[in-house]
């Protein structure tokens, strides 16, 4: 469950930080980056701590 | 068979409040590279990257000067604060009670009491604009609004600052907690506020768009910068405030951890919150010195989650900040429980928060807050390296048991009388004064003590 958990929370940092990256090369729309955005901040806080549970 | 007085019972709450860590507690580095990075990317930095393009710093100032002062920063952290904390292993208030004597600490509690609540105030404010993009028709503070802009956004500090407020009371475990989960993604929403950006101004070139444009007044120099960025956190390692984290690190080169913090979210985090007010400046001719409030900018760059690290940022941070002012308070009232004292912090943090006089002026104030806080760190100093090479005692409050050490409250309060002086009527900037203040406090100190400081009693 942790180790499922920790490659869900990678894909949400990367859904946080990669398509504001493409949005700067022109290679997406704001409005698609925004809801990918939000999107990932709910999977984020979903993995979170499940993932840093023991570490917190 | 009766405890004798001048013995402290062990503390069983596992913080060790009042004796050394033992070696069983002590953790290893990475407990405080995650800490500091979550404890300095708060919601505030979203005000003060914005802040030195309000008062025309340049590239140079931003890109170098932020480095060097981060750096400075670092290395007080790295070379004074885990030095003695790792070799004395004791919390602030109780070393400060071995030197100062206890009742001299609620003084020191009732500064540090309210100057944190003013800090979690302007936590608020920051918080607060959060709301604006869903209410248009509120009007949200800028750089030049001192007072609240309406009913409106009052209700709205109210409602977040007593939210703060219930959840500190609890303790604040569970915002520690959330704080140690949020800080990756929300270090992550500020570089991507710059990626957008960035996209927006289709230039890479960030010592061009740092440039201010021709014309304008430069309020803050180069050194200004520098030592804004080593300062802004003086309470913290000058000041000697986190011998109380640091005291559980098994070593001293844990100190290094607060790199993480300086660089992370005092410099990329910085950077990226100033590209902001950079792009309304340039494509919505908004005034860089009314600037934008933090909420409408973020929600324009990055939507929804921008606003909600906004919010998350702001109560990470400013709940522990109510719980130790709550604490402050306590300290200093015998009898008062710790609701009571987080209640009473609480009051004062929505009272500031309504006024965005204090996150507006948040350059001058954490640099007060400095100079208030960081002599008490000096006079640690003194103790630690020079007490006896100076023919002063150590510890001399609990070696004389002395309740009251004037020698401290003298070498305290003459320079940070004089700093305020030259702040208020000399114009000299908050930033700069937090040094020469703390020089100034331990070599009073030393006059003082051999003066008339309390002498341990000769068996």
């Amino acid at each position: 469950m942790q180790s499922f958990a920790k490659y869900l929370g990678l894909l949400a940092l990367a859904a946080t930080i990669v398509p504001p990256a493409l949005f700067m090369f022109k290679l997406m729309p704001l409005a698609a980056m925004q809801w990918t955005m939000l999107a990932a901040t709910f999977v984020w806080f979903a993995t979170a701590p499940v993932w840093l549970k023991g570490s917190d | 068979m009766t405890t004798p007085p001048a013995v402290v019972p062990a503390d069983h709450s596992g913080e060790f409040e009042r004796e050394r860590v033992p070696d069983r507690a002590l953790k290893g580095p990475t407990a405080f590279w995650g800490m500091y990075a979550g404890e300095h990317t708060a919601g505030t930095e979203f005000m003060l990257g914005p802040l030195f393009i309000a008062w025309g710093a340049t590239a140079n100032s931003i890109i170098f000067g932020l480095l060097i002062g981060n750096l400075l920063a670092v290395l007080t952290w790295r070379f004074l604060t885990a030095r003695i904390a790792t070799a004395q292993r004791l919390t602030l208030y109780y070393k400060m009670e071995k030197i100062a004597g206890g009742k001299l600490v609620v003084l020191y509690n009732l500064a540090n009491g309210l100057l944190f609540c003013f800090l979690a105030g302007a936590m608020v404010t920051v918080s607060a604009t959060a709301v604006g993009p869903f209410f248009p028709s509120m009007t949200m503070p800028t750089f030049d609004t001192m007072l609240p802009t309406g009913p409106g956004w009052i209700a709205a500090c109210v409602i977040i600052g007593a939210a703060m407020t219930l959840v500190a009371l609890k303790g604040y475990g569970f915002v520690a907690k959330v704080g140690h989960w949020a800080a990756p993604w929300m270090f992550l929403v500020f570089v991507a506020c710059a990626f957008v950006t960035l996209g927006r101004l289709e230039s890479f070139d960030l010592m061009a768009l740092l440039t201010p444009p021709p014309g304008t007044v430069t309020k803050i120099s180069f050194w200004g910068v520098v030592f804004f960025a080593w300062f802004c956190n003086a309470a913290m390692h000058l000041g000697m405030a986190d011998l109380s984290v640091l005291r559980f690190a098994k070593k001293a080169s844990s100190g290094w951890a607060s790199a993480a913090g300086m660089f992370l979210g005092h410099y990329v985090a910085w950077i990226c919150a100033a590209l902001l007010l950079v792009y309304w400046v340039r494509f919505h001719g908004v005034d860089p010195t009314v600037g934008k409030d933090p909420g409408t900018m973020v929600n324009d760059a990055v939507g929804w989650a921008g606003l909600i690290c906004i919010i998350i940022a702001g109560w990470t941070t400013a709940n522990p900040t109510i719980y130790r002012a709550g604490l402050a308070f306590q300290g200093m009232v015998p009898g008062m429980t710790r609701s009571t004292g987080t209640l009473i912090a609480g009051a004062l943090c929505i009272g500031a928060g309504i006024f965005p006089a204090f996150a507006m002026n948040l350059l001058s104030f954490v640099g007060l807050y400095g100079t208030v806080l960081a002599p008490i760190g000096a006079i640690i100093v003194v103790d630690f390296y020079f007490a006896e090479r100076c023919g002063i005692p150590t510890d001399p409050a609990e070696r004389a048991g002395a309740g009251f050490n004037v020698a401290v409250l003298l070498a305290w309060l003459i320079p940070v009388a004089v700093a305020m002086y030259c702040y208020k009527y000399q114009g000299v900037f908050a930033s700069f004064l937090p040094l020469p203040c703390a020089l100034a406090c331990a070599l009073l100190y030393i006059v003082f003590s051999k003066a008339f400081g309390p002498k341990p009693a000769t068996a």
